[in-house]
């Protein structure tokens, strides 16, 4: 990074944003509205086009330079600062464009005085109207910046997507980030630093059409998919380092008097340690083999993706300013490990950090809830921090 | 003529999707644009509506110069919901008081006129649950762009499956059994519109101060039959605006409304001299439903009462200096 000269001390910065906080007000209606529109758009991992043409078509509303949409469908657009353009920084901040919901589902979206209601609204519509309106609003509330804002609508983030988008993105970029920003709807006072080891999943149970039903042991994809749970939790795992089993979903069954022939468990394990996580890999992988001996169905693991574990300390610069700007705020914070974004800026080496805007509740569902009263904070929160990383606050 | 008119006046909202370059018309023609929302109990879906009218078209770009709602006396929040997000809202029955009130959405619309001081209304059913800025500039568009249009009507696109690239028109099911075919017999002409029961439409006010005012069912077939009369098909255009979600109406509700439109027509009709003694028309529709193995007589009174054209209401003569 260049050095720069500091026209403001943090503490003055800091003083700034209650106030900013009251400005953002009258730039509210906008950022409702870009959030209503984005989170209509049906946006399933690997359908996400329609919403990105819509990011990308906003992107040059905004007269972002170097609009463009790439190979995997990612939309990406620089708003310049204000410095001399050779010493310019840039800063990345990402929001993921899928969604856990299909397209033919109803993405209606209801709005109320104090509440956004629809499926997606928090994960992460909310992530998508800070990148549509972030430049409008930046001019609006006059919150010049010296560093260039890399706005990224990332496809191919959640499940089988596993990050591809943002990895092609940081794989291809070839404009160097001084630090990265990952934006999460919810729930705002979250501040991950961390990326945990993290493996996803699936197994897969499959009886074959010559199984033996008349057997007196015979048992379907249900039974044999129980089993697997019931294994896997049995799997001893450590207390420190912090280590999980999620058990996600289980798919199988078509009736109640027909044996399952199929049957689908998707899980994630997580840890603190590397190591942990490959064991306990390894113990699953023991579980399918054994059970497929067993049973002579097919018991199958998939590994969809890794994540390794990193991220930057509490004590980096990054972190103890962000901090100070939720407190000069009043956001209570909240730290959590994050598997999402982030681990991808860790992998990539650039100091970054996943954010929340505002409150939010039913997630993952089709009535996701987003608080509206919170938001202006969200967003000075995101200012502020820009600011501290713009004016060089953040350095190491 | 049908042909012609289909080709030069029928559009697709998305040839209008530069909506600067609607403002930048606008703004060199002076006209003012104010948009009229006609509620009664509708919290839940108004408060979108505003949100992305106001920031859609006001604040971003600088389409509308007022965005108002009319209620006629919800019981639940509309109000407060649409006065917190920004709109401006008007109690029906506060303005012109003198005149009383009357129940029913053409009495908002009618009412809107005093009130608004737009050169171009633009009227949007306030149930709509896809509701997106289409909805205004593609109706608002023709008329910015094309001086001879006063009146411009939506339809919509419904996914019924078709074969062959043909579709069916795309009316609801009052349209396609009873106006079309009534215009098909008296004004083949009007046939043409592809949804005359749609609640959105943008008109010019030269154009809806002229025209009086059903308060009930028959108030969109009106205002066709009365352009029609006045200027003829070429002062309609059309604009396709993709699907419209909302709720399905019972049967029953559209046996009402069809009993409406029908007063509305054959009344019209006789006014055009085109049918002649009609004698007076019951005003009691009649429907009935069984409830265990009783058959009972349901009566309803629809009266279709009109509200005179706003020029010749004195306080709007002088309100707007007329």
């Amino acid at each position: 990074m260049s050095p720069r000269k500091k026209p403001e001390t943090f503490t003055s910065l800091r003083r700034k944003l209650p106030r900013l906080r009251n400005k953002l007000d009258n730039v509210c209606e906008m950022f409702l509205a870009n959030l209503v529109m984005l989170s209509e758009i049906p946006a399933p991992t690997f359908g996400e086009e329609q919403r990105a043409d819509f990011l990308s078509q906003r992107f040059a509303e905004a007269g972002l330079v170097n609009t463009s949409i790439d190979d995997m469908h990612n939309v990406v657009g620089i708003y310049p600062g204000q410095g001399d353009e050779a010493e310019r920084n840039n800063i990345l901040i990402v929001a993921h464009l899928d969604t856990h919901f299909e397209s033919t589902l109803d993405h209606s979206v209801t709005v109320t005085p104090r509440h956004v209601i629809g499926p997606g609204v928090c994960d992460n519509g909310l992530g998508l109207a800070v990148l549509s309106t972030l430049p409008s609003l930046l001019q609006q509330v006059d919150w010049p910046l010296e560093s260039n804002l890399l706005l990224l609508g990332a496809t191919r983030s959640l499940g089988r997507g596993n990050l591809d988008g943002l990895r092609f993105f940081l794989k291809h970029n070839r404009l160097p980030c001084c630090a990265g920003l990952c934006i999460e709807g919810v729930q705002l006072g979250r501040l991950s630093i961390m990326s945990v080891g993290m493996l996803r999943g699936e197994i897969v149970v499959t009886v074959p059409e010559t199984y033996d039903w008349t057997s007196f042991e015979a048992r379907g994809a249900v039974a044999l998919v129980t089993d697997v749970v019931r294994r896997m939790m049995a799997i001893p795992l450590p207390r420190k380092p912090r280590s999980t089993i999620v058990l996600g979903s289980i798919e199988s069954g078509t009736s109640f008097n027909r044996m399952a022939t199929h049957a689908v468990l998707r899980f994630e394990v997580k840890s603190e340690s590397s190591d942990i996580v490959r064991a306990t890999a390894a113990d699953i992988e023991d579980i399918c083999i054994e059970l497929t001996s067993e049973s002579h169905a097919e018991v199958a693991l998939n590994v969809i993706a890794r994540r390794e574990p990193g991220g930057i300390a509490f004590t980096h610069p990054l972190v103890r300013r962000t901090r100070g700007i939720m407190k000069a705020l009043d956001i209570p914070l909240t730290t959590n490990p994050s598997t999402s974004e982030l681990s991808m800026f860790i992998e990539s080496g650039i100091p970054a950090i996943t954010l929340g805007i505002t409150g939010g509740e039913k997630l993952n569902s089709l009535r996701e809830q987003a608080d509206i009263g919170s938001i202006t904070t969200g967003l000075a929160q995101l200012l502020g921090v820009l600011a501290a990383i713009d004016r060089g606050y953040c350095e190491t | 003529m049908i042909e012609s008119w289909l080709k030069s006046n029928t559009y697709h909202h998305s040839v209008f999707w530069d909506i600067m370059n609607i403002v930048r018309e606008k703004q060199r023609q002076q006209l003012t644009i104010s948009l009229c929302i006609p509620t009664l109990n509708e919290e839940a879906t108004i408060g979108k509506e505003i949100v992305l009218f106001k920031a859609e078209l006001m604040e971003r770009y600088p389409l509308l110069d007022e965005i108002a709602v009319f209620d006629s006396g919800s019981s639940d929040d509309t109000r407060e919901v649409a006065a917190s997000f920004g709109a401006d809202v008007y109690l029906s029955s506060d303005i012109l008081p003198d005149m009383g009130t009357r129940r029913g959405k053409g009495e908002n619309l009618w009412k809107a006129i005093y009130q608004l001081r737009g050169d171009i209304i633009v009227y949007v059913d306030a149930d709509i649950k896809n509701i997106h800025p289409r909805f205004v500039y593609g109706l608002v568009a023709p008329l910015v762009y094309r001086s001879e249009v006063k009146y411009v009507k939506a339809f919509y696109d419904r996914p019924l499956a078709f074969a062959q690239n043909i579709r069916p028109s795309g009316g609801g099911r009052v349209t396609e059994i009873l106006v079309r075919p009534l215009f098909s017999l008296f004004l083949p002409e009007l046939a043409a519109i592809i949804q005359p029961l749609s609640g959105e439409y943008a008109v010019r006010r030269e154009v809806l101060e002229k025209l009086s005012f059903p308060v009930g069912y028959g108030v969109e077939t009106a205002h066709l039959m009365d352009v029609y009369q006045q200027h003829g098909l070429a002062a309609f255009a059309q604009t396709d605006l993709d699907q419209r979600v909302h709720h399905n109406q019972p049967t029953e509700s559209l046996g009402r409304m069809a009993f409406g439109i029908m007063r509305t027509f054959f009344t019209r009709l006789e006014r055009y001299e085109m049918i002649k003694d009609l004698g007076k028309m019951n005003t009691i529709m009649r429907q009935f439903q069984t409830r265990d193995a009783v058959h009972e007589h349901l009566l309803t009174e629809i009266q279709e009462e009109e509200r005179p054209p706003m020029i010749d209401v004195a306080e709007y003569r002088q309100r707007w200096k007329k």
